[in-house]
Formats: structure tokens, C-alpha cells, sequence
């Protein structure tokens, strides 16, 4: 591969980064919040809203996403007055409907961690802050949500970086991501491995930051005395320090 | 056929209906899935090995394998193999003395990609399992006098599997998702067919629903099967 290939490759490799960034950006916040609704429907006391939940939870989980993209993308517009109507603004943009399926796809698998992190609360702290007197809301925002979402984050690390290699597929429907314009540039400069390289470079990168920034959230969020003993006399240290400014 | 057939006219069996095409595409996924998931599970097995082996070389390199097909869509992969393979034969027989042209056919890279990715999948499978085996089961085969590849033949092996077999089963099912995605490469399996269905029919959502409906039963199928397996490899 000449110089000005490399040039050529690297540029065009640079644009798709943000495309495939954004994909994920937009799918996983969106997925967050169908896996929080359906993990609440999941624990509802209507047995029809539960059944449909974890209908909602199996499908997306047994059917490839491809094949949920494609549905959502060739086969909508087989219906006349859904092209008509105005959700079709939405549903003609392939970005959209990528993400779209995406989020529904991410929704499902994360409504899967959140119920890991939910069983993993011990039920004596919950009984424990009932006794104390809290309500219902409270006992949740402050016993269960911070032990569930400390114990479900090794399993949202590892949901997100399937997500993010997920957004690949969006290719498939003409949103050129990383994966879309390196298959463009294999074709057109034959430099198939170094194409490759580069690319999986890329993809490895991102997982790594993604990985170890959640990581240090999840160290961030344990209590002192479950940290690794690095961090916790880093923390005290800048404690100290900042109590002797003041 | 018109395009305002009725649903079951156009998933009738026969020269008019598109059931037959739709077999035969599940045939080719479901064949192209079990080569590659076998193939992908002897090599996984062999790079679990690398990883455990003393060679700290080889267990390098099989670590990053397991990253990058682990860390890189396998769409990814599967563009790599196909703009690829052919130019990587053509090098090798070239050092052979052969100039002439060769080519690989789709499904083959297809099996291909299949095998790499769950290749790397179950290394990992493996060498969890091999983690979970107590250290006196190395210990009691070696003082039976039994040679290490005969004990872990003998020893090991069997208990491995059975601590395998979930993640296995995991490794199939994405192994059947991942063979929809060699549709873009024109490999003729079960989405290939679905969408040319749904182009010549004009009802895309009709077919595509189809092929949703398959791969769940395909999956739940598989997973009722894990299970069963699973029951009956369980100790007492």
C-alpha cells in the first residue's frame, strides 16, 4: 500500500468512526431506557403487561438482528398507508430505522442484565430499609438501584461492546459505518489485510476505552472497603490532601 | 405471480409458492451454521489448549486471536475472508509454482467466517470450563501414573464438556445468527432467499416475518436441545 492509499484509506476511515459512533450513541441510551421499561413491566403486578414484556424479551433475543433491520426497513414499506402517514419521515431515514431496531434489539438483552442485577440485591438490605420506615420509592432510588447497578455493570460493559460491534450491520441498509467503507475500500485498493488492520484497530480501541471507562465507573461506585486497595488509597490520599487545603 | 397473492397461495408448496426455496435457503444456513460451528469448536478447542499450554508464545498470539474476533463485528470478518482468501491462495500456490486462477466460492467463506468467529468464542468457553475443574483431578490422574494427554483425555475432557455444554449452546445460537449476515456476500441461505422473495412478490414484510419466525423456532429448538443434553450429562 503507497503512501498516498494509506492517506486515502485513513481519511475515509476517519469520517466513518463518528458514523459508527453515533450509531451506538443513539442505541444505547434509547435501549437503556426499553430494557428499564420492560424490566418494570417484567415485575408488574398485571400479568397481561408482564406476559407482553417478556414476549418483547424472548423475540428480540431469538431472532437475529438482521433480520429485525430488515424487517424494520424493507419489509415496513410494503404497506401503502404506513408510507403515507407521517411516522414514515422516520421510517424512510435508514439511520433511523438502524438505530431504531437497534435500541430494540440492546433493549431486550439489557432488560436480561438488569433482572441479573435486581436478583443479585440481597433481600435483607430491602427488608432492612423497609423496617427502617422507607417508602416504597425511597427503598428503591436508595437500597436497590445503587447494589443492582453495581452488580449489573461488568454485564453492561459487555452488552455495550456488542452493541457497538452491532452497529456494523447498519451497512447493510446503506448507513456506510466502519465496517460499510472498509468493505468499499477492500474492494477498491485490494489492500485487503491492511484495510482489515486498520479497521479492527479501530473497533479495539473504542471497546478498550469503553471497557476500562466502565470499569473505573464500577470502582467508582463500590464502597471503600470492596475496592481494589490502589484505588482506595488513591481516593483517601486526595481526601487527605483536600482536607488539608481546607 | 401477482403481487396481491394471498399469503398462503404465495407460501404454498410447489412451482408457484416459495416454500421450496425457503427450505432449501434454511438447508444452506442450517449446513453452513453446524460445518462452521463444528469446525469452529475443534479449533476453539485447540486454541484453548495454546492458551493453556506453557508456551507463552503461542498462548500470545491465541490470546490475540480471541481479542480481535472477539472485539471486531464478524461482518467484519466475513469481508475480510472474502475480498481476501483468494488472493491469500493465489500467494500460497504461487510459492508452489501454480500462476494460474483460483477462486472460492461464497458458501465456503461463509463456513469460513462462521468457524473463525466461534472458533474465538469457545476457546473462551473451554478455557472456563478448564478453570472450573479442581486442581486434585490433575493431581489424582498423575498419581495414577497416566501420561498428561492421556489424563486429559481420560480425566479432564469429560468433565470439561459437561461444563461446556452452556456455553456452547451459546456459541450455536450465534452461530445461526451469524450465517444471516452472509447474505450480503450472495450466499443463497435463508435471508438471501427471503429477500429475493419479498422483491419478486412485492410483500418484503410477509417474508422477512417468515424468516424471523424460522430463526426463532430454529433457536428455541436449539436451546430446548442444550438443555436436554445438558439433564442428561448432570452428575447422579
Amino acid at each position: 500500500m503507497d503512501f498516498e492509499t494509506t492517506l486515502h484509506v485513513a481519511s475515509e476511515l476517519a469520517g466513518a468512526i463518528w458514523v459508527t459512533l453515533a450509531l451506538a450513541a443513539a442505541t444505547l441510551p434509547l435501549g437503556f431506557v426499553l430494557a428499564g421499561i420492560a424490566t418494570w413491566a417484567r415485575a408488574s403486578r398485571h400479568g397481561s403487561l408482564r406476559a407482553i414484556a417478556s414476549a418483547y424479551v424472548l423475540a428480540f433475543r431469538s431472532t437475529p438482528l438482521l433480520v429485525q433491520i430488515f424487517v424494520l426497513y424493507y419489509g415496513l414499506s410494503q404497506f401503502a398507508w404506513l408510507r403515507e402517514s407521517p411516522a414514515w419521515i422516520l421510517l424512510r431515514e435508514p439511520f433511523a430505522c438502524a438505530v431504531i431496531a437497534m435500541s430494540l434489539c440492546s433493549g431486550a438483552y439489557t432488560a436480561e442484565v438488569m433482572r441479573g442485577g435486581l436478583a443479585a440485591v440481597p433481600k435483607g438490605a430491602i427488608e432492612a430499609a423497609r423496617a427502617l420506615g422507607l417508602s416504597s420509592i425511597k427503598v428503591f432510588f436508595l437500597v436497590t438501584a445503587p447494589i443492582a447497578v453495581r452488580r449489573a455493570l461488568a454485564a453492561y460493559s459487555n452488552e455495550i461492546v456488542v452493541t457497538l460491534k452491532a452497529t456494523s450491520l447498519a451497512s447493510t441498509i446503506t448507513v456506510m459505518e466502519l465496517t460499510g467503507v472498509a468493505k468499499d475500500l477492500m474492494s477498491e485498493t485490494f489492500a485487503v489485510i491492511q484495510v482489515f488492520c486498520m479497521v479492527a484497530a479501530i473497533y479495539l480501541v473504542i471497546n478498550s476505552a469503553l471497557i476500562l471507562g466502565l470499569r473505573l465507573l464500577e470502582i467508582y461506585l463500590a464502597p471503600q472497603h470492596e475496592r481494589p486497595l490502589r484505588h482506595q488509597r488513591r481516593r483517601n490520599r486526595k481526601a487527605e490532601v483536600r482536607s488539608a487545603d481546607a | 405471480m401477482a403481487a396481491d397473492a394471498s399469503i398462503l397461495q404465495m407460501l404454498a408448496w410447489g412451482d408457484q409458492g416459495w416454500s421450496r426455496p425457503l427450505l432449501f435457503g434454511l438447508g444452506v444456513t442450517v449446513t453452513c451454521a453446524s460445518l462452521g460451528y463444528v469446525l469452529g469448536v475443534a479449533l476453539g478447542f485447540a486454541i484453548a489448549l495454546a492458551k493453556l499450554g506453557s508456551n507463552r508464545w503461542i498462548a500470545g498470539a491465541a490470546n490475540l486471536y480471541t481479542t480481535v474476533m472477539r472485539g471486531v463485528p464478524p461482518l467484519l470478518v466475513i469481508f475480510l475472508l472474502f475480498f481476501g482468501t483468494n488472493g491469500a491462495l493465489m500467494w500460497v500456490a504461487r510459492g508452489f509454482g501454480y500462476t494460474g486462477y483460483i477462486e472460492i466460492d461464497a458458501f465456503s467463506v461463509g463456513v469460513m467466517a462462521v468457524t473463525l468467529v466461534s472458533a474465538s468464542y469457545s476457546s473462551e468457553v473451554f478455557r472456563g470450563a478448564h478453570g472450573t475443574i479442581p486442581a486434585g483431578q490433575f493431581e489424582a490422574f498423575a498419581a495414577l501414573g497416566l501420561r498428561p494427554f492421556l489424563g486429559l483425555y481420560l480425566v479432564i475432557m469429560p468433565q470439561m464438556f459437561r461444563q461446556a455444554l452452556p456455553g456452547l449452546g451459546n456459541v450455536w445460537i450465534m452461530a445461526i445468527k451469524e450465517t444471516t449476515l452472509l447474505s450480503v456476500i450472495s450466499v443463497a441461505e435463508l435471508m438471501r432467499v427471503v429477500g429475493l422473495a419479498g422483491r419478486t412478490t412485492g410483500q418484503p414484510f410477509v417474508f422477512y416475518g417468515a424468516a424471523a419466525v424460522i430463526y426463532f423456532v430454529l433457536v428455541a429448538v436449539s436451546s430446548r436441545v442444550f438443555v436436554a443434553v445438558e439433564n442428561r450429562m448432570r452428575w447422579g
